[in-house]
């Protein structure tokens, strides 16, 4: 490649970077569902003919990593590139072939080129977000089946020429609760790829490409190659590690293989435990976008994600167990168990590079479902995002009340109370809830919630390390575990599963703190004092 | 005979600018000192007397001085301001600690968030609780807050931020905690959290009060230290400070909420620029603005700049959103990127040329300058390709190392791509720019506007470099660059209006809009500002704007819109509604049927009315013939000869085609072979392009 090939080609690769994340902004910026505009679950992405993905924004959730690549190549199957037509908008929310759950609807817009009298497809645009509501049980586990947790679009032809199908429309209306909102993103997820396809052309136009072929092999084959440099410089093998969760009826074990060798890096999950009859299970989509960030954040953080750069992670499960459940398994909350493969992979990547691998988190978020009727009869819902402590880093303290490795945001508390007649009377570190170590582990939050208008409300509660707490690394001490009870009395509620909290009372959460990281005794003096100035540790 | 004088003390110099207006015509006088952060009064004293020394005027025709300073935000960045302490409603000390409690950079295991301007230990819980309705589930603990004032006198706390839950609702407990201590502390400084930001949102409002205790001490210390020594030399005009939504304030003002300043250097960048959109007759212009290390891009619309409420001053990582402490003050919206002329130039793994945001600073500088520096800077880029002349960099003070600069980039650029010296020179520059059109294409989005038809202004160092480059990136057909475009934000200052904007929140949804209570707001919120105004400025006329925040009922981001009217009579939402959709669509291509709109605040903005820009006759193109030349590296044509003039040697009416380098001293314009050059009747260097297109062939 000549030098001002090399130089161009890097332009245009950059200028797709910005292309798809100007259009997650447009994403953001129209959205209605909380959990897209607050926390950013949400993705963009955009592909070449073949599908294959040549960048995707940066977000608030790692859910979408492959998930949403993936699912580009099950349109592709269903709806042959050669069939698709100017105009056409394809849209679905299958969990298996989207990304996860039946809330997440990804929609994929060809791109094309006229060639004289005929349009060519050139590319493909792809981005997905979480909706309001989707009907069945609501956001929760209490479904066994896919069927009760709501409306399933298949991979379908949602708009020709531009024009959406009514009738679809119509059936979406009539599945959900919040029909105007989940409308209402629908329109802003086919307003963010209408960007993406403007600026696509723009650049198209600007740089006078027909295609996007010689490009795409620019870029797949860069990243590649500087992700087979890293990991050739990787000791080759295959190291273990498994994890044990909560679960809802009994432990899960989360057991991973990660095999590295020359053509990459290869996680195995064979030993898992088998799925579950309640929404924690996880399609095998989910699962390897999970892995695949947990290995990315060690080997080729830098590196952007592509097909190039993702494909030389590997993910396999067994089909049946919880990290691969097939259809019509119950998959709701899949994030739960979801959010725990970071951290089994990092097990496995510590014996590598241990001073790289930080020690076991939260890591699950703790979301608060509140809801409930005011005094006026009204139905109110909160959902707030809330996380516990992050394990210590090698040479540095774990994050305190920071979600990892999701990338939400939290909600205020005031926007909460804005909302609905719940009061939030306490939000702040939990102290001594870090584990010991020469790196702290980050300490978790207490909040306690009650009712200003003296009634009961539900809480959907979805949360882990109440029992297994996360394990410190390298002499490091385990996290405290999670706590919900009540605050008169002191009786427990339980972590998973729903349950009412009296109008009288209110209940607080104890959120756990994150793992430590090397031998305690080590721990440096002034920092010791200042945890303790500042109250964070008793003595 | 009247005179005006503005003073920008930034990170590095201190300008000053002295606008003389004689019947004969306007003079300015400038003087660029360095810096002197121990006592910042000084620079600005020493760079008064030399523009007062070539003007040779008497003090007492000073009518105007107009300051604007980086100090605020240089204590915020560097830690340095006063022992602070928060008070805060009980159980919600960690606010600002946890902040949104996300990761702002997601693949980054090491990642850190800024430490909260206030330690644990300093922030200090009092029990107190109003309800999102204003109603008061606990009263305030009087008892509790008399309690703290031990604690304040141990640790030697300067100043107090104050920030209790709902606040903005209802600011009496705040009020009430504030009289406590004053009674016992008569010298504390106290912020209240409902006074600089009335706004929901605990931890936003909560990191402004904090910030706005932090910086307050000393600005006030620094603020009436400089107002007498201004006294002192014979200047008895009003001291009036730049904000950073563009509008001046006064001492008063200043000193009880200076984090309004923070960004009072690039607000006068903005001025400048809708000064010169004025002068041109053009509607949309982008501001490009490159220094030392970082550039500052601004599209305004409609001939001004638009401001925003959400702000984050320190950014600690790669200028990433979301790393620095966030400020809910109207701002001028503007992007930043770490892209000047000092930032070092890699090489990734992937082999992809990356720029900044490390910078070499001015220690030890670029290679070129031959002081040590080894990594590749942009400057030493823009040395090879030969638009920057060892000759006349600052004007010829400084000696460039042309042989340093080209191992730096040989090292550090060319070896690690395999390519040549010349190739790793335009694709430095060429990143440089796409990065810039990048940003500034995503700033357009959030306003919703498409870049390309308008005009660009350059100023700052390093912009007039690049200004060409990037107009045809970008499709820009217009590049002006002004006089004096080195101390271009002070020049600025002289053309803000004096200006004073509330926001109040009232909702209201529009399918039962009631006009009444908002009626009632907004006569609260213009009659405040009118007074705020006209006491700086009794005699001006006024400008009076209003702004919604609206959006969907249900959504989460609001877009602000303007409005035609300050007060609402029968039927008069549909206004409102109009104004929503035609904002909604140009965002985001449809709007959405059946949907409900909703207000959630609103803002009001008075300002003095700035005369509009007096017409100039142009004079009579004259083609300049150059009777030198030097070779440039053009990205697209390579080598070429290049046409070299001094910009001190121009007059109006000057024209002459590109390629062209003008050269002044702290500053050069880079004409590439696609534009034509002329002086326009106001002095400024205005570059034409018929064919640019957003090209690349």
């Amino acid at each position: 490649m000549s030098a001002t090939d090399l130089i161009r080609s890097q332009v245009m690769w950059n200028r797709l970077i910005a292309i798809v994340e100007e259009q997650a902004l447009v994403l953001v910026r129209a959205s209605f569902s909380t959990s897209t505009r607050e926390a950013g679950d949400l993705s963009a992405g955009v592909f070449d003919r073949q599908g294959r993905m040549l960048a995707q924004s940066v977000t608030g959730t790692p859910g979408h990593v492959n998930s949403m690549a993936a699912s580009v190549m099950h349109f592709l199957d269903e709806f042959p590139i050669e069939t698709m037509e100017p105009g056409d908008i394809y849209l679905t929310n299958d969990p298996w072939k989207g990304t996860g759950h039946l809330y997440d609807v990804v929609v994929v817009t060809p791109v094309f080129r006229s060639d004289g009298d005929r349009s060519v497809p050139v590319a493909l645009f792809a981005c997905t977000s979480h909706m309001t509501d989707i009907g069945g049980v609501g956001f929760g586990m209490s479904g066994t089946e896919v069927y009760h947790e709501g409306l399933y679009l298949p991979l379908i032809r949602f708009a020709r020429n531009g024009e959406f199908d009514e009738t679809v429309m119509r059936i979406i209306r009539a599945n959900t609760r919040t029909p105007d909102m989940v409308e209402g993103d629908i329109y802003s997820l086919t307003a963010c790829n209408e960007r993406g396809v403007l600026r696509l052309t723009e650049m198209m136009d600007e740089f006078a490409l027909e295609d996007l072929d010689g490009l795409a092999d620019h870029i797949i084959d860069r990243s590649r190659d500087a992700m087979l440099r890293l990991i050739g410089d990787l000791p080759h093998g295959t190291w273990h590690n498994s994890m044990r969760l909560d679960g809802v009826d009994e432990p899960i074990d989360l057991v991973a293989a990660m095999t590295v060798d020359e053509t990459g890096i290869d996680i195995d999950f064979t030993g898992t435990s088998l799925q579950s009859r309640v929404g924690i299970n996880v399609p095998m989509t989910y699962t390897d976008a999970y892995t695949s960030f947990g290995v990315r954040c060690i080997v080729g953080p830098d590196v952007p994600n592509n097909t190039g750069s993702l494909g030389v992670v590997r993910v396999t499960a067994p089909e049946g167990t919880i990290l691969n459940a097939p259809h019509p398994a119950a998959v709701n909350v899949r994030h739960v168990v979801g959010q725990m493969l970071p951290d089994t992979v990092f097990g496995c990547l510590a014996q590598i590079l241990p001073d790289r691998v930080p020690a076991e988190g939260t890591s699950s978020l703790w979301n608060i479902l509140i809801d409930g009727h005011s005094a006026d009869g009204e139905q109110y819902i909160v959902m707030s995002f809330h996380s516990g402590g992050a394990g210590a880093r090698p040479a540095a303290d774990g994050l305190s009340a920071t979600a990892f490795p999701s990338g939400v945001r939290n909600m205020p508390v005031e926007i909460n109370e804005a909302i609905s007649p719940i009061v939030f009377w306490r939000k702040e570190f939990r102290p001594d809830s870090g584990g010991d170590g020469k790196y702290r582990g980050g300490h978790g939050q207490i909040l306690e919630i009650g009712n200003r208008e003296g009634l009961p409300f539900s809480i959907s509660a979805t949360y882990e390390r109440t029992v297994h707490p996360a394990r410190g690394r390298d002499g490091g001490g385990p996290g405290a575990l999670g706590r919900l009870t009540l605050k008169q009395g002191g009786d427990e509620v339980k972590p998973l599963g729903r349950s009412t909290i009296p109008g009288d009372d209110r209940l607080v959460m104890h959120f756990p703190g994150g793992g430590g990281f090397g031998d305690p005794a080590e721990r440096d003096t002034d920092q010791m004092s200042a945890e303790r100035r500042d109250g964070l540790v008793s003595d | 005979m009247t005179a005006r004088l503005a003073a920008d003390i930034g990170g590095t110099f201190t300008d000053v600018v002295l606008e003389v207006e004689t019947p004969d015509g306007t003079t300015q006088f400038t003087a660029k000192v360095l810096t002197t952060p121990q006592s910042p009064a000084d620079a600005v004293l020493e760079g008064v007397e030399a523009v007062l020394g070539q003007a040779l005027i008497d003090t007492g025709d000073i009518e105007l001085v107009v300051h604007g300073t980086t100090l605020a935000t240089n204590a915020l960045i560097e830690r340095r301001g006063a022992r602070t302490a928060l008070v805060c409603t009980e159980g919600f000390r960690d606010s600002v600690a946890m902040a949104h409690e996300n990761r702002f950079e997601q693949y980054d295991i090491f990642m850190e968030r800024p430490d909260p301007l206030v330690p644990r230990y300093l922030r200090l819980g009092v029990p107190e609780r109003l309800s999102a309705d204003g109603d008061v589930l606990i009263p305030l603990d009087a008892a509790a807050v008399r309690g703290l004032i031990p604690t304040l006198v141990d640790n030697e706390i300067e100043s107090v931020a104050i920030g209790f839950l709902h606040s903005y609702v209802d600011p009496r407990h705040e009020i009430e905690a504030r009289s406590i201590l004053l009674e016992a502390l008569p010298h504390l400084s106290v912020t209240l959290s409902s006074e600089v930001c009335p706004e929901i949102r605990e931890y936003e409002r909560l990191s402004t009060a904090c910030a706005n205790a932090y910086v307050q001490p000393l600005m006030a210390t620094y603020l009436t230290d400089l107002a007498d020594q201004l006294a002192k030399l014979g200047i008895s005009a009003p001291l009036m400070l730049m904000l950073s939504n563009g509008g001046l304030c006064t001492l008063d003002t200043a000193v009880r909420s200076p984090v309004g300043l923070v960004e009072s250097g690039p607000a006068g960048g903005a001025l400048l620029a809708a000064r010169i959109a004025a002068e041109h007759g053009v509607d949309e212009l982008l501001s490009f603005d490159m220094g030392g290390t970082t550039a500052k891009l601004c599209l305004l619309t409609d001939g001004q700049p638009s401001t925003s409420r959400e702000f984050e001053v320190a950014r600690v990582y790669r200028f990433l959103k979301g790393s620095g402490l966030p400020l809910r003050i109207p701002v001028i919206d503007l992007v930043e990127i770490g892209a000047g002329g000092g930032s070092i130039v890699s090489v990734d793994q992937l082999g992809r040329i990356e720029v900044g945001p490390e910078s070499a600073g001015s220690e030890p500088g670029p290679a070129c300058y031959g002081r040590g520096g080894l990594a590749p800077t942009i400057t030493d880029a823009d040395v090879l390709a030969g638009r920057i002349r060892a000759e006349w960099f600052a004007g010829g003070r400084l000696p460039l190392d042309l042989l340093a600069a080209a191992q730096a980039v040989a090292d550090g650029v060319a070896g690690p791509l395999g390519i040549d010296n010349d190739a790793a020179v335009v694709g430095v520059g060429e990143m440089v720019v796409e990065n810039m059109a990048n940003a500034a294409r995503v700033h357009a989005v959030d306003r919703g506007r498409d870049l390309g038809g308008g005009a660009m202004v350059a100023f700052g160092g390093a912009a007039p470099l690049h200004a060409c480059r990037l107009a045809e990136r970008l499709g820009t057909h217009t590049v002006i660059v002004p006089p004096g475009a080195g101390v271009g934000s002070a020049i600025g200052f002289l053309r803000a209006p004096v200006s004073y904007e509330l926001v109040r929140t009232c909702h209201q949804q529009l399918d039962r809009f009631d006009r009444e209570p908002v009626n009632r707001v907004l006569e609260e919120l213009l009659t405040e500002a009118r007074l705020v105004v006209s006491e700086a400025d009794g005699s001006a006329a006024l400008v009076e704007t209003l702004y919604a925040s609206m959006r969907y009922r249900g959504q989460g981001h609001e877009i602000e819109v303007e409005l035609p009217l300050t007060q609402f009579g029968p039927g008069d939402e549909a206004i409102l509604l109009d104004a929503f959709d035609r904002a909604y669509r140009s965002l985001y291509t449809r709007v959405i049927p059946g949907m409900v709109a909703e207000v959630l605040t609103w803002r009001v903005k008075v300002s003095t009315l700035v005369a509009p820009p007096e017409p100039v006759a142009e004079p009579a193109p004259r083609t300049l013939v150059a009777n030198r030349h030097e070779r440039v590296l053009d990205p697209d044509d390579g080598w070429l000869d290049f046409a070299v003039f001094r910009r001190a040697d121009l007059k109006p009416g000057d024209c002459f085609a590109g390629p062209a380098l003008v050269v002044e001293d702290q500053t050069t314009t880079v004409v590439s072979p696609r534009f034509d050059a002329r002086i326009d009747g106001r002095d400024h260097l205005v570059l034409t392009a018929e064919r640019v297109t957003g090209r690349n062939s």
